[in-house]
């Protein structure tokens, strides 16, 4: 078994996720080799790894790897996994996960199982993933070797942090030709959390009657650290942004934490949020059929309830 | 401009899904089939594009079995100058998908592919970008805004937390867009008309040199989620009801 | 839909027998058809589906208050070609027939009668040019309709000639090149948007039928004058008016056909759409019963939903029933319409739109009673449609007319 993590970071920030999937594997009794690659220093990095179990930590390193491309990152693992041998290469379903990786896997002209909430590599590999957001999950097997996957943040525990400083081999990354450029990053201005990482989301839909007042959601969201998420409909008649929207056509979220506010649960919707580990409704009509999924419940008007949500949450803020 | 969109017929969203009896499978019968709704954007986007450089063609193509030519004959109805089946009637991954696409756009010369960011059946999102790399062409996923001139497209993407990357890519290149690049049109009435007399191009994954290929991803053991229970609905007067949550949340569950 | 294939021997085997009135044999027999959809009809109907998702049922209820003219939903239904779908092939148009037809409406009176009635309104107003018409006529007054979004109104109905369509006193006198047009027109569709009339008047009253022409009259013509928009009770954003003609100098080219023809024109015109009308009334029915069955799953009393009981699941089978047999009528009628059995055509026709019209205010007032006090108001959408179907009961030949004319064809000897 050789096991392949390629691990996420953001600016030398070690993603979560990575750490999601090293305790799975620890867990299972297998121990994978981590594989970063970048630009800066991504000692820091490396070290998280080995303090959450990691013995050996891969770092491929060239200037060009600053910006991100798909055809950077996909021709430097490649360059460096193809001489390894690997029986799975596994990395976090991000954005940067989901685009990168198809192309290692074509190069590899193998299979691939992304966005797993499941999955095995003890003693063969197989994974389990959501298909129709959700609705049903497949289990995939690989006929082709390595098995390529990747696997949803927020899903799997993070182990306890008993490791010890990790063996770290620095290569130099083979990146090849890189066509796409980015020429400009555009920020909306605030930083938001991104839904699909978020530990806790704060939704609402239609009965939020305007873009305006999805600030009261936004303001509870920042209390929290949370994420603001929104319904098709709140989406559709304009009141939030489409990347905000949760749901089968929208995003697939787990967050620890889901709050949905005036939002009635339409199947569409429960199935971009029904692994979240703990549901809140809110809603004017008590039999909206998100009462039916939700951990709790409160029968009110959305725009009473949040603030004053946002207020006690003020509180034990200050408390602690 | 040889434009190709690639289009996937899957389940539409209401539906509900059901398990086949092997478990390999969701259960195929009463289904209502449409076009993926990302797949949808890569169609408006591929004609916009087209009435933009005010030449070139659209050829949406299309892997699966006889149905999905209803599919790309709405394709078709939308404004679409042709269309390619590759009828394939057993199980398929995305590895034999793209090695099939790929085979199609180069006899299509194909010089631009646009697809959704995904399919809302098996929420893979990864056809593109294999399709992009067995072609050596470069890719952009999550695409908002695009606007190609002769030799590039220039685009934006969605990237995480209100970020976005403005790109320029080289053409030929393949770009996978979601929702809010445009809206759709329909399928026009005269667009049907016409639609029903179009020739369909059909091509056996045999005809594309791929006679002997088999997926290297198997599916099975398809399962239903465990349904949530209902939980309680707290009581009492708003501010009470707010202060119990918060404990709730604290206390019993421990997310806060 | 399921192959139908009802023939003698099954009427024989219900002990059926129509020894005194073979005629009744007829018309019934020969008629049982093969009711499947072709992949271009479904196409269609996929399509309508969707447009009237996104574009009407949205706006409905907004247009439905204010009773504004919905202006952007008909330029955008022309933009799809929803709109003068009987233009034949030949003069650039789609040829759809009223099966066609019948699909189509049934589909925008699930959304909303009222734009149905402003979108349909205009093969009303076009297929007598299309019946009479020289090829000339045609693509001098129709084409112009398939180049741009453009109204056309019918005006057969009267202050003083209404059910008895034939008694006609708006007065067209002959002056050799042309006619001087006076009187009036009642409960005219889209007349405040209109760019053409076509108008039937009499040039001799006493000549009843005979002396009926159809002339296309354009609305900017001087002497033409609009009542008020009616402040209706239901399909409340199709525009109703009444139309005054005081001297309008009509030219002879615009007649269609010839004198005596008029009223002729005009049956062989509501043969054609009075089908399409009931499939709308199907339509319409379809949404407040579907609406009816979300509500009884939802609304809970006595600690369950409302649909667990039996006296709100017979109500719902019943509305099912009745809408299959509506649409069964609607379908028939246009199958024999399309082959151009307009005798028997006819007949379906009557039926479907008596029994279609019916059926739909009943299921909507039915819809309007599970969701009880919720249904009465303007919050929920079913009352909306029990007050919109009501007109179909008495627009395009009211039910007691439609009735009138099925006895016909049974008293016929």
């Amino acid at each position: 078994m050789s096991i392949y993590l390629i691990a996420e970071h953001k600016e030398g920030k070690l993603k979560r996720v990575s750490l999601e999937i090293l305790s799975e594997c620890i867990r299972q009794g297998v121990e994978p080799t981590c594989v970063l690659a970048g630009a800066g220093d991504l000692d820091s990095a490396a070290q998280e790894l080995g303090k959450y179990g990691a013995k050996k930590v891969v770092v491929l390193e060239n200037a060009e790897l600053k910006n991100y491309t798909n055809e950077g990152l996909a021709n430097a693992y490649h360059a460096y996994l193809s001489k390894q041998s690997p029986t799975a290469i596994i990395t976090g379903a991000s954005w940067v996960g989901k685009d990168m990786l198809p192309r290692l896997a074509a190069k590899f002209q193998v299979g691939i199982a992304g966005d797993c909430t499941e999955f095995k590599v003890a003693g063969g590999v197989s994974a389990r993933r959501p298909v129709f957001a959700g609705k049903c999950s497949q289990n995939i097997s690989f006929t082709a070797t390595p098995a390529v996957l990747s696997v949803r943040p927020n899903v799997l525990a993070v182990g306890d942090a008993k490791g010890t400083a990790p063996q770290i081999e620095k290569v130099s990354a083979e990146i090849g030709q890189i066509r796409a450029k980015v020429t400009e990053v555009l920020s909306s201005g605030e930083k938001k959390v991104d839904l699909t990482e978020a530990d806790i989301i704060i939704s609402g839909g239609r009965s939020l009657k305007s873009a305006d007042n999805f600030k009261i959601l936004s303001d509870c969201a920042s209390v929290m650290g949370a994420a603001v998420g929104a319904s098709r409909a709140a989406v559709d008649a304009g009141y939030a942004p489409h990347d905000m929207q949760v749901g089968q056509t929208g995003k697939t979220v787990s967050p620890k934490l889901y709050i949905a506010c005036g939002i009635s649960g339409a199947i569409q919707h429960l199935a971009g949020m029904r692994t979240s580990k703990v549901i809140v409704a809110i809603n004017k009509d008590p039999e909206a059929p998100i009462f039916q999924k939700a951990d709790y419940g409160i029968v009110g008007d959305l725009f009473e309830v949040v603030p004053l949500l946002t207020e006690e949450l003020k509180k034990l803020k200050a408390q602690s | 401009m040889n434009i190709i969109v690639l289009v996937k017929q899957v389940p539409d969203t209401e539906t509900k899904i059901k398990i086949s009896g092997d478990k390999k499978n969701i259960e195929q019968a009463d289904i209502k089939w449409v076009i993926n709704p990302y797949d949808e954007f890569a169609i408006e986007q591929g004609l916009k594009t087209k009435e933009a450089l005010k030449t070139g063609s659209v050829t949406v193509v299309s892997v699966g079995p006889d149905r999905v030519v209803e599919a790309l004959r709405t394709a078709v109805a939308m404004g679409a100058d042709n269309a390619c089946h590759v009828k394939v009637d057993q199980e398929v991954d995305t590895y034999l998908v793209a090695k099939a696409l790929a085979e199609v756009v180069k006899k299509e010369s194909g010089q631009l592919v646009f697809s959704g960011k995904q399919a809302i059946d098996d929420d893979q999102a990864a056809t593109f970008g294999y399709l992009a790399e067995l072609l050596n062409w470069p890719s952009a996923s999550m695409v908002v805004k695009c606007e190609v001139t002769s030799g590039k497209a220039m685009i934006q993407r969605e990237v995480e937390g209100g970020t976005r990357f403005s790109m320029e890519l080289p053409t030929p290149a393949v770009i996978a867009v979601d929702k809010g690049i445009n809206t759709p049109r329909y399928a026009s009435l005269p667009g049907i008309m016409k639609a029903k007399k179009k020739e369909i191009k059909t091509y056996s994954l045999a005809d594309l040199g791929l006679g002997s290929e088999t997926p290297k991803t198997t599916a099975s053991d398809y399962s239903l989620p465990p349904e949530r229970q209902a939980g309680k609905k707290i009581s009492g007067d708003t501010a009470t009801q707010v202060k119990e949550l918060v404990r709730l949340l604290r206390e019993e569950s421990k997310v806060i | 839909m399921i192959p139908l294939n009802l023939g003698e021997k099954s009427l024989k085997s219900l002990n059926i027998t129509h020894i005194f009135y073979p005629h009744l044999i007829s018309i019934l027999e020969p008629h049982m058809i093969d009711f499947s959809l072709t992949d271009e009809q479904l196409a269609l109907k996929d399509m309508v589906r969707k447009f009237v998702q996104a574009e009407i049922i949205p706006n409905a209820h907004r247009y439905d208050a204010t009773g504004e003219f919905p202006h952007e939903i008909i330029r955008k239904a022309w933009e799809n070609g929803l709109m003068n779908p009987a233009v034949p092939e030949k003069f650039g148009g789609l040829g759809f027939g009223i099966t066609e037809d019948v699909i189509m409406n049934e589909e925008l009176g699930a959304g909303c009668l009222g734009m149905t009635t402003s979108i349909a309104v205009n093969t009303l107003g076009l297929y007598p040019i299309l019946i009479g018409g020289t090829d000339e006529q045609i693509k001098h007054w129709v084409t112009p309709f398939l180049n741009e979004p453009k109204l056309a109104s019918f005006c057969l109905t009267e202050p003083g000639a209404g059910s008895d369509a034939g008694s006609l006193s708006c007065h067209a006198k002959d002056e050799g090149s042309h006619f001087v047009l006076n009187g009036s027109k009642m409960w005219i569709t889209n007349a405040g948007h209109a760019e053409l009339f076509t108008v039937f008047a009499t040039t001799n009253k006493e000549l009843r039928s005979k002396g009926t022409v159809c002339l296309v009259v354009p609305a900017k013509s001087p002497g033409v004058s609009l009542g008020k928009h009616e402040d209706k009770m239901g399909q409340r954003c199709s525009d109703t008016r009444a139309i005054t003609f005081d001297n309008v100098k009509v030219p002879k080219e615009n007649m269609i056909g010839q004198i005596g023809d008029g009223f002729k024109i005009a049956l062989k015109t509501l043969d054609k759409t009075r089908t399409p009308i009931a499939a709308g009334a199907v339509g319409a029915a379809r949404a407040a019963m579907e609406y009816a069955i979300k509500y009884s799953k939802e609304r809970k009393q006595f600690n369950q939903p409302i649909s667990n009981f039996q006296g709100i699941q017979f109500m719902l089978a019943d509305m099912a029933t009745k809408i299959e047999a509506g649409r069964l009528l609607c379908y028939q009628a246009a199958w024999a319409l399309d082959k151009g059995q307009m005798k028997v055509g006819s007949y379906y026709a009557s039926l479907a739109k008596r029994f279609s019209a019916d059926m739909a205010m009943e299921v909507a007032t039915d819809a309007v009673q599970i969701y009880g006090g919720y249904g009465y108001t303007k919050e929920y959408p079913v009352e909306k449609i029990m007050r919109d179907v009501k007109l179909v009961q008495i627009y395009e030949g009211t039910s007691q007319i439609q009735r009138v004319v099925i006895a016909r064809h049974l008293l016929e000897d």
